[in-house]
């Protein structure tokens, strides 16, 4: 552990990530005690007020302005990221776990398993993930449970289909095949020989997933499937201030930043965890 | 190779039932046209009528094979909405939206590839960390938030560009140069960390050793190799591009099919939703057949099985 932030503290791109995840983080978690207008009640006295930063401490402050009913936007940003960022962690661990044993497995075994696991990819695959995700939204209706059913459902093939890719290449590689000739199991050579192997994509894939689904989440709730209101979603913000884009510019454009810095920051720290548990990259410093 | 050609499009056609099955039962999960059809207040008289008459009151796997058996056919029934062959208006969308995709996807993969190209030839350089910077906000950033930004500022505030709508270049400016930072993003870092896990690779460290020319060694060894998890990247973005993306298609009311499909998914319009998706489905599975024949002629090993 103390080896784990040691090296952290070496790279810059490393830390800069797990600081930002650490404030949005904490952020999210602490967002009921601190003190912020409660980001539901509308003002209509201080509706569309511009940011301003004048008497930040004062009680009527709203230094990134308020929306179309007077609710202050900082307070909405840091209560929607506590739903946003529930919803996609669940989301990752929920796909990243299925897909990449399914991948390993179906590039394991080939043939039948294969051909099975992989048509079950492609059918899926031939249907745009976001109308899927319309689809399957419709149709069992939006609640944040589908949510996360419906973006981990988007979600597996990615790991499946390219985790199958590499396994098929290592499954001719002398170590599998040595594996093999000593006699190791099925499962010791899935988990200890190729899991291991597949970690580093797979990783690289789970950073992407995790921003995909953020950003998807987003979109969904953009376009009025995703979390319900009152409550506050930054994909919902976006579509709610797209109407006033010519006249309260910052309606649209702090939910999106927003977006913005958490996704850039989970691939910061997601680019760092790869080279750090890359077991290639170790051999060779 | 016909074999394996004969294989892989029956796995297709699969796959394409598969779909079809699959949102046959899902859209008649969303609900009954025919209460939407009517007007409020319509007696039950009048709703078993139309439900008969749009043959909605037998029992749901007669539907199901009716329905395939017309899909064989190139017959998806007509739109509850438009009162016109469902294929029909589908059909009408796709150019606009395989305009927007072709463009975002030349444009994404080509400056995707060079740039990815260039951050892992160069490592730890100048050009490495431009692109990567480049390649991250790009990939922080939502793409229908970028969208609206790209409308605040050159359509709003500079007035240069359409907000919305299509039919010129000036109109195919904004949402085109939007998905292909999209895409390029993506296909930037994946090349880049595709082609610096293969530098490392044995046969590249023996390639070099027998004396081969590194230019040889970078088109025959490396890139090759790593050309495959890029294609497969390249592959599925094209299936999505090309369904439509509903997102950038809404902001910038861009009337292509992912639109079309929305609005039939909202009116419960089923013909639409099937032949909507069925075309959808087809397209993306021609996409795939040809990464699967360029995943065999990019690695041996995996042509021989």
């Amino acid at each position: 552990m103390k080896a784990f932030f040691l090296a952290l503290l070496k790279s810059r791109a490393g830390l800069f990530g797990f600081l930002l995840v650490s404030v949005f983080v904490l952020a999210a978690i602490l967002a009921p005690y601190l003190s912020l207008p409660v980001p539901t009640r509308s003002n209509l006295l201080a509706r569309m007020v511009a940011p301003t930063w004048t008497g930040l401490f004062s009680p009527g402050a709203h230094p990134l302005g308020t929306d179309e009913l007077g609710r202050d936007i900082l307070s909405r940003i840091v209560h929607g990221s506590r739903i946003t960022l529930a919803i996609a962690a669940a989301a990752v661990v929920l796909g990243g776990i299925v897909g990449t044993l399914l991948g390993i497995v179906a590039g394991y075994y080939r043939g039948m398993v294969d051909r099975v696991l992989m048509r079950i990819v492609d059918i899926q695959l031939a249907l745009p993930l976001m109308l899927l995700a319309l689809l399957v939204v419709a149709a069992l209706g939006p609640s944040t449970r589908n949510l996360v059913i419906v973006l981990a459902l988007t979600s597996w093939l990615r790991y499946a289909r390219i985790i199958r890719g590499q396994v098929l290449a290592l499954r001719e590689r002398e170590f599998i095949l040595s594996a093999h000739a000593i006699g190791a199991g099925t499962w010791r050579i899935m988990l200890k020989h190729l899991l291991p192997n597949v970690m580093t994509p797979a990783l690289v894939i789970a950073t992407l997933e995790l921003a995909r689904i953020i950003i998807m989440d987003a979109a969904l709730s953009f376009l009025g499937l995703g979390v319900q209101p009152p409550n506050p979603s930054w994909g919902r913000m976006l579509a709610d201030g797209r109407v006033y884009i010519s006249t309260a510019w910052w309606i649209v454009t702090f939910p999106g930043i927003a977006i913005l810095l958490t996704v850039l920051s989970v691939n910061l720290l997601g680019d760092w965890l790869r080279d750090h548990f890359d077991p290639k990259l170790r051999t060779m410093r | 190779m016909t074999r394996y050609l004969v294989g892989k499009l029956a796995e297709s056609l699969l796959a394409l039932w598969g779909v079809v099955t699959i949102v046959f039962f899902v859209s008649r999960v969303l609900g009954d046209p025919a209460v939407l059809l009517l007007p409020v207040g319509a007696g039950q008289q009048d709703l078993d009528a139309l439900r008969a008459s749009l043959g909605l009151d037998r029992p749901i796997l007669e539907q199901y094979v009716i329905s395939v058996l017309a899909m064989v056919r190139g017959d998806f029934g007509i739109s509850f909405q438009h009162q016109r062959p469902a294929m029909d208006v589908v059909l009408e969308r796709m150019p606009v939206t395989a305009t927007l995709a072709g463009t975002a996807l030349l444009f994404g993969t080509l400056i995707g590839a060079v740039a990815g190209a260039i951050a892992a030839l160069k490592r730890g350089t100048i050009s490495e960390f431009i692109v990567m910077v480049a390649a991250l906000l790009g990939q922080a950033t939502p793409v229908f938030w970028l969208g609206i930004m790209l409308i605040l500022v050159f359509s709003v505030d500079l007035g240069w560009f359409p907000t919305g709508g299509s039919g010129t270049i000036a109109h195919l400016v904004l949402p085109g140069l939007t998905l292909s930072v999209f895409v390029s993003a993506s296909i930037a870092r994946l090349l880049r960390s595709s082609l610096l896990d293969i530098m490392r690779e044995d046969y590249v460290r023996t390639a070099r050793a027998k004396g081969l020319l590194p230019r040889t060694v970078f088109f025959w060894h490396i890139a090759r190799n790593a050309l495959i998890p890029v294609i497969t990247m390249i592959g599925i973005i094209a299936g999505e591009l090309l369904g439509g993306s509903v997102v950038i298609e809404t902001v910038f009311a861009w009337p292509g099919v992912g639109r079309i499909i929305m609005q039939a998914i909202q009116a419960q319009d089923f013909p639409v939703i099937q032949a909507g998706v069925a075309l959808v489905a087809a397209i993306f599975i021609v996409v795939n057949l040809a990464v699967d024949l360029l995943y065999g002629v990019l690695d041996p090993r995996i042509r021989r099985r």
